[in-house]
């Protein structure tokens, strides 16, 4: 059992609760856009939805399991109580009092703006607001991460920091260094202007500085998962960690090529430069790295286990798997997710290639593909591992977890193949609704209803695990031992020092963030003349 | 090799991982901002430096054509912000209520019409606004609206509509049987690039500059998205009503002028 049991299992229970709430806004969202129902008469509507079904998802769900696992991680691996649990929930407070905050004006019609912002429309300035708390609750989280890591060098001051800990600290730095652009953009630009104070903005700019957040963000989102694909998948399936030092090396190059990266988000943006765009596409390239690192190091991981259990010759190990284990079945889902939705990626980060599917239905299939799928089916398999620990209690039988994680996968592939499909037909994203009575449309008919149509599958799936894991709240008692994460298959090799520690790498995450943003940023903030008239959404200031 | 806890910035791990990094940076920099701007450059931008620049993103003035081609008539000049007309003063809208004396003869004493004029009690100040310097530059032409407003001041336009815009809205003289609500005004027509009337007009949303059209005379609303379509009206700024006008039937142009006359002005947003 876990010491801060409440506090853990409070980030992930509204993490999940409000996970549920938005799935319903998607369902509804395809629903309505698809040839199965009548146009909206009022498409602010569809708006108002994607702005509540984005914020909730992106950095509610998202910053909700990222602190909630990481003071898991801190208190199981490092084997010390949390340090600094009241702030702890002061942060968590703030999360609270940011969420209501966000999300009354984005359900009230006053902040339509999407949760990417979008300048020059300008929302309720409560909206933006809401979401400043909610990252600063999140750096409060940061500091704890990096101050309990402290607590814990001093008094083991020749050890290597526990994988776990190594990783989720990683996080929580990029976190730290990545949203400081999306905060420079909501505090110097959009907030004055939704506050009346100013009545032009830059928009080339604030998407220049959100970009700076928007692509390393999706790191910070998939840090957890890739924890769990090392430090619990292994441990649940009988394996070790084929290498933890390629462990410790994938996350110290997502901390270093996650952030200079972010313009391939804004290829079609005219006011940034073309030579800025290819070497930010040429740095997205390095970033598959890692993940493939891990793919290689995860499927050695797993075929240990599939050996140890008797799993013979070229695929006889694969057999061999305890398919049973709703944790080994999460990780083999994740990773055809991962798959499909990382080639979909090496798309969008070509210059030429994503011409042909900018702002199309395309990447609204790979970014559902990779973070829905890839990353959060490995969400519900950190909340399914560690329930137990948290409620002392069992949960439902395992039949029911490995359903729930099948209608994920499924619901997520009818979702987004054809939403791929459509993409490359030429299908705008972002629109309420769609004249598929037209010839030239009247092909995508049929895909986007099999899509809404997985859109259901998906909000079933997660009525399910909310099912689950309120089910896991009343099950019964069970005493689940200490917390245990993988361990590796060699772990006395000497570990080169500095990896064990992060000072060379956020050298290198900040000089890259000054090489590839530093030109692009300043020559916006110094020109003049770019600024357009601000354009209120809902109301005035 | 210091211990666990500290390196050395000599270290080869160290020294390898910052050596790797900057050599991508370097090499991508030169493709990206030296090669490629070479081997491929800027039409028009005018030698390596130029086009080096222009690769980074640098905005330079573009070159002046030797002969620009102005436009054969006026265009509208008025640049509209969210915050014009946010706090009138009294003096201003007292001073609107008297020159609007000279308007009450079409425009109606109450601001509404019995002359196929638009209505203007309530309208949007920005819309009066706009339309008042448009006929006062000749960016918009009307044989009656624009003698009344060449006389008149930047200051006076102003005031004129800040004094509409206090007025209480009131019903339109023709009340026609309400017709049920056209697919064009609701939806728009996606695939002609067309909004819904409402994004702009303030069913929906309201955008600067855009009036808001519930009980103006059917007459009016036809006359003007005719043209709008022929070309005869030219003072939206960015053709955003010359576009749709000029993808509407004349059908959907009649069905849009009967249902928005017999709206109530009530229904659009303050």
């Amino acid at each position: 059992m876990f010491n801060s049991a409440r506090l853990i299992l409070a980030h992930l229970g509204l993490a999940f609760v409000l996970f549920a709430l938005a799935l319903v806004l998607g369902a509804w969202q395809m629903l309505v856009r698809s040839p199965l129902h009548a146009w909206i008469t009022d498409p602010e509507w569809y708006y108002r939805s994607l702005t509540a079904h984005g914020t909730v998802m992106a950095y509610g769900l998202t910053t909700l399991v990222a602190m909630g696992f990481g003071y898991a991680i801190s208190e199981a691996a490092l084997e010390q109580p949390l340090v600094g649990r009241k702030f702890a929930w002061a942060g968590f407070a703030l999360l609270v009092v940011g969420a209501v905050t966000a999300l009354v004006p984005a359900v009230l019609g006053k902040a339509s703006v999407l949760y990417t912002f979008y300048p020059p429309l300008i929302g309720s300035p409560f909206y933006y607001i809401g979401v400043v708390l909610v990252v600063v609750g999140s750096w409060i989280w940061v500091a704890l991460m990096s101050i309990n890591l402290q607590v814990w060098r001093r008094a083991h001051p020749d050890a290597p920091i526990p994988l776990a800990m190594f990783a989720a600290v990683a996080g929580a730095y990029l976190w730290a260094w990545t949203s400081v652009g999306a905060a420079l953009e909501l505090l110097l630009q959009i907030i004055p202007a939704s506050l009346g104070w100013t009545t032009t903005i830059d928009a080339g700019l604030s998407r220049l500085l959100f970009s700076w957040t928007l692509h390393a963000i999706v790191y910070f989102w998939l840090i957890p998962t890739y924890i769990a694909y090392y430090t619990i998948l292994p441990r649940a399936i009988g394996g070790r960690i084929y290498s933890d030092l390629m462990a410790r090396l994938a996350f110290v190059l997502f901390l270093v090529v996650s952030m200079p990266i972010g313009i391939h988000h804004t290829f079609a943006d005219p006011q940034v430069g073309a030579g800025f765009k290819f070497i930010h596409s040429a740095f997205t390239a390095v970033v598959t790295l890692p993940t493939l690192l891990t793919v290689f190091t995860i499927c050695a991981s797993v075929e240990i286990a599939g050996r140890l259990r008797g799993g013979r010759g070229l695929f006889g190990w694969i057999a061999a798997l305890p398919w049973n284990n709703p944790i080994m079945l999460a990780g083999a889902l994740s990773f055809v997710m991962l798959g499909f939705g990382g080639a979909g990626g090496i798309v969008n980060m070509s210059y030429q290639l994503d011409e042909t599917i900018h702002n199309t239905q395309w990447i609204t299939g790979h970014f559902h593909l990779i973070f829905g799928g890839a990353i959060v089916i490995m969400y519900f398999a950190i909340a399914y591992d560690l329930w137990p620990h948290l409620t002392g209690r069992r949960l439902p039988a395992l039949g029911l977890l490995r359903l729930q994680l099948w209608l994920w996968f499924i619901g997520m592939i009818v979702t987004t193949f054809p939403w791929h499909w459509v993409g490359i037909l030429g299908m705008p994203r972002r629109m309420a609704y769609y004249d598929f009575s037209d010839p030239a449309l009247a092909a995508q008919g049929l895909p986007v209803t099999v899509s809404a149509i997985g859109g259901f599958i998906l909000l079933a799936s997660g009525l399910l695990l909310v099912a689950i894991l309120i089910d896991g709240l009343r099950g019964e008692r069970v005493d689940p031992g200490p917390y245990r994460f993988a361990r590796a298959a060699h772990a006395s090799l000497p570990l080169p020092a500095p990896l064990n520690g992060y000072a060379v790498w956020i050298a290198l995450m900040i000089g890259l963030t000054v090489t590839n943003y530093g030109f692009p940023i300043a020559q916006l903030a110094l020109g003049r003349g770019m600024a357009v008239p601000v354009v209120y959404v809902g109301a005035g200031p | 090799m210091s211990g666990a806890r500290g390196f050395a910035w000599g270290d080869k791990l160290v020294v390898a991982s910052i050596a790797l990094t900057a050599g991508i940076f370097v090499v991508t920099a030169v493709v990206g901002l030296i090669a490629l701007p070479y081997l491929q450059p800027v039409a028009g931008a005018g030698g390596l430096w130029n086009t080096i620049c222009a690769a980074a993103g640098l905005a330079r003035p573009a070159a002046k054509p030797a002969s620009a081609i102005e436009p054969a008539y006026r265009v509208s000049a008025v640049v509209l912000t969210s915050d014009m007309f946010r706090h009138p003063g009294a003096q201003s809208i007292g001073h609107g209520a008297t020159i609007a004396q000279e308007c009450a003869i079409c425009h109606g004493p109450t601001g509404v019409s019995r002359a196929d004029a638009p209505n203007l009690a309530g309208q949007y100040a920005a819309a009066i606004y706009k339309e008042l310097m448009d006929f006062h530059a000749g960016a918009r032409v009307n044989g009656t609206m624009s003698p009344f407003a060449a006389n008149l001041t930047e200051q006076d336009m102003a005031d004129v509509a800040v004094y509409y815009a206090y007025l209480p809205r009131l019903p339109g003289y023709h009340p026609n049987v309400s017709p049920s609500e056209p697919r064009i005004v609701i939806s728009g027509a996606p695939l002609r690039s067309i909004a819904p009337c409402g994004a702009c007009h303030g069913t929906l949303d309201n955008k600067v500059g855009a009036p808001w059209l519930e009980g103006q005379p059917a007459a009016y609303i036809k006359a003007q998205l005719q043209a709008f379509a022929s070309g005869a009206r030219k003072n939206d700024i960015g053709q955003q009503m010359r576009n749709v006008a000029r993808r509407l039937t004349p059908q959907e142009i009649d069905e849009i002028a009967g249902y928005y006359s017999a709206r109530d002005p009530a229904e659009a947003a303050r």
